[in-house]
């Protein structure tokens, strides 16, 4: 039995959704195994490479989570970085990633239900299209 | 417009000559009719080789980067935006500059006039006014000079320099009827399949030269991108999915910059259309942030600045 279910690469921002995955944890509240958490310092960190990355490198879905705006551990980060993913996932959408592979979202380090929520509702639109058909680098990459 | 050409090396003559300038940039004529070349003019008595005509394409904001000394430069409405995104990247200084601003009528599509010689060898060429006229070994023909408009030219907002120190001439009509994004609108309403593939086969031919990187007077990176390694972000072979990966982040890297100049497509040696990435980011730009690139020198670049007010629909 190998039934397929996504692989969904999170980068969580440490101060906020990363804490709110962990509240989730020790509350004992049931969401979806599906992701593959990369711990970034903000989602400012998160660069237009790191999502183009982990798409060529077979993730199903990307979904990044930060502070909710006006609550950045650096002021401003989420702000700017709202700017980039807004572009970003607009160009990726016209070039024919579908538009359920990626996700953005607000979630407080208190949030765990949200995260819970938005957990679930990320792994389910993954699950939904079926496992990634763009952009999978095929050939192994020769250092 | 090729009126402009006496009036430009009037002028550089006298910048040169009067030492307000240690430079001036501007076109010359090409080795081949319809290519003109960048050219650094240093010595007053070169600027005989000054021109201005419908073929000068290519960007010259480009050659502007850290530069030092104090250049005289052209410009017409998408080189004068790239300048100003030059000085408020902090690429060159706006004391350093003087601009000599050309309204500009429109530049001509090589590739639809070689199309329209049965790809023949041209020899000569020459303009006047709205018609010009192509030569070859046993043909001429004089062709409209509005029918082979670059496309970026057709659905040009921005015609007039935006920056000037002084105009050459009077400015021109805006073209405020045409939408500059309907082929955007038209390919966003396909399903995901066709979008990717409509852009599969746009990069196909795509051999990773990077002409479009070099031409374009945004990419100034003293490494790109494509040239790191330790993460290598995208691999070097002609692969689609890296050539897919370069090019997706070649126009990402332009977002909210690009001034749609067309100087990518123009380079381009097997003529990829790829102002089709640049325009959708500039599109969601205009309609997200109601941003158009390099307009004014008062406000910061579109990744430089925020609202609290911004667009938030797309996050949960």
């Amino acid at each position: 039995m190998n039934e397929w279910s996504p692989k969904i690469t999170a980068f969580l921002c440490n101060w906020c959704t990363y804490g709110a995955a962990d509240l989730a944890g020790v509350s004992r509240l049931q969401y979806p195994p599906n992701f593959r958490v990369i711990r970034v310092p903000c989602s400012g960190r998160v660069s237009p490479k790191f999502i183009l990355a982990a798409f060529r490198q077979g993730a199903d879905g990307v979904w990044v989570s930060g502070c909710h705006p006006g609550d950045c551990h650096y002021l401003e980060g989420n702000f700017y970085a709202r700017r980039k993913f807004a572009l970003l996932k607009g160009l990726l959408e016209h070039i024919g990633i579908e538009p359920g592979r990626l996700h953005f979202s607000w979630i407080s380090s208190a949030e765990a239900t949200k995260f819970v929520e938005v957990a679930t509702k990320v792994a389910n639109a993954v699950g939904a299209l079926g496992p990634a058909k763009y952009l999978i680098k095929q050939r192994a990459e020769v250092a | 417009m090729i009126r402009y050409t006496e009036k430009i090396r009037e002028r550089a003559r006298e910048l040169l000559g009067q030492g307000k300038v240690d430079v001036f940039i501007g076109y010359k004529k090409g080795t081949v009719p319809l290519m003109n070349q960048p050219v650094m003019i240093k010595r007053a008595e070169d600027v005989d080789q000054l021109l201005w005509d419908s073929n000068c394409c290519l960007n010259l904001a480009n050659y502007l980067t850290k530069r030092t000394e104090k250049i005289g430069i052209v410009a017409n409405g998408c080189n004068s935006r790239n300048i100003v995104i030059h000085i408020l990247e902090n690429q060159i200084k706006r004391d350093q500059l003087y601009i000599l601003g050309i309204p500009c009528e429109g530049t001509i599509d090589h590739r639809a006039v070689l199309r329209a010689a049965d790809n023949q060898e041209l020899l000569g060429y020459s303009e006047d006014g709205k018609e010009f006229t192509i030569r070859g070994a046993g043909f001429e023909k004089t062709l409209k000079k509005e029918e082979f408009l670059r496309t970026n030219c057709k659905t040009c907002q921005h015609r007039n320099p935006v920056i000037y120190d002084e105009l050459l001439g009077d400015p021109v009509p805006e073209n405020t009827e045409v939408d500059p994004f309907s082929d955007v609108k038209g390919l966003e309403t396909q399903p995901p399949e066709k979008k990717w593939s409509f852009f599969q086969n746009l990069i196909s031919k795509c051999i990773r030269c990077y002409a479009c990187r070099n031409a374009c007077p945004l990419c100034y990176c003293p490494t790109c991108f494509v040239d790191e390694s330790k993460p290598q972000w995208v691999g070097k072979s002609i692969d689609p999915i890296d050539t897919m990966t370069f090019h997706i982040l070649r126009a990402y890297h332009c977002a909210g910059r690009c001034t749609d100049c067309g100087a990518c497509e123009r380079v381009c040696p097997v003529a990829i259309p790829m102002r089709q990435f640049t325009k959708k980011l500039n599109k969601d730009a205009k309609e997200l942030f109601d941003w158009e690139a390099g307009l004014t020198l008062e406000t910061r670049p579109l990744f430089d600045f925020y609202k609290t007010s911004d667009y938030n629909e797309f996050i949960y």
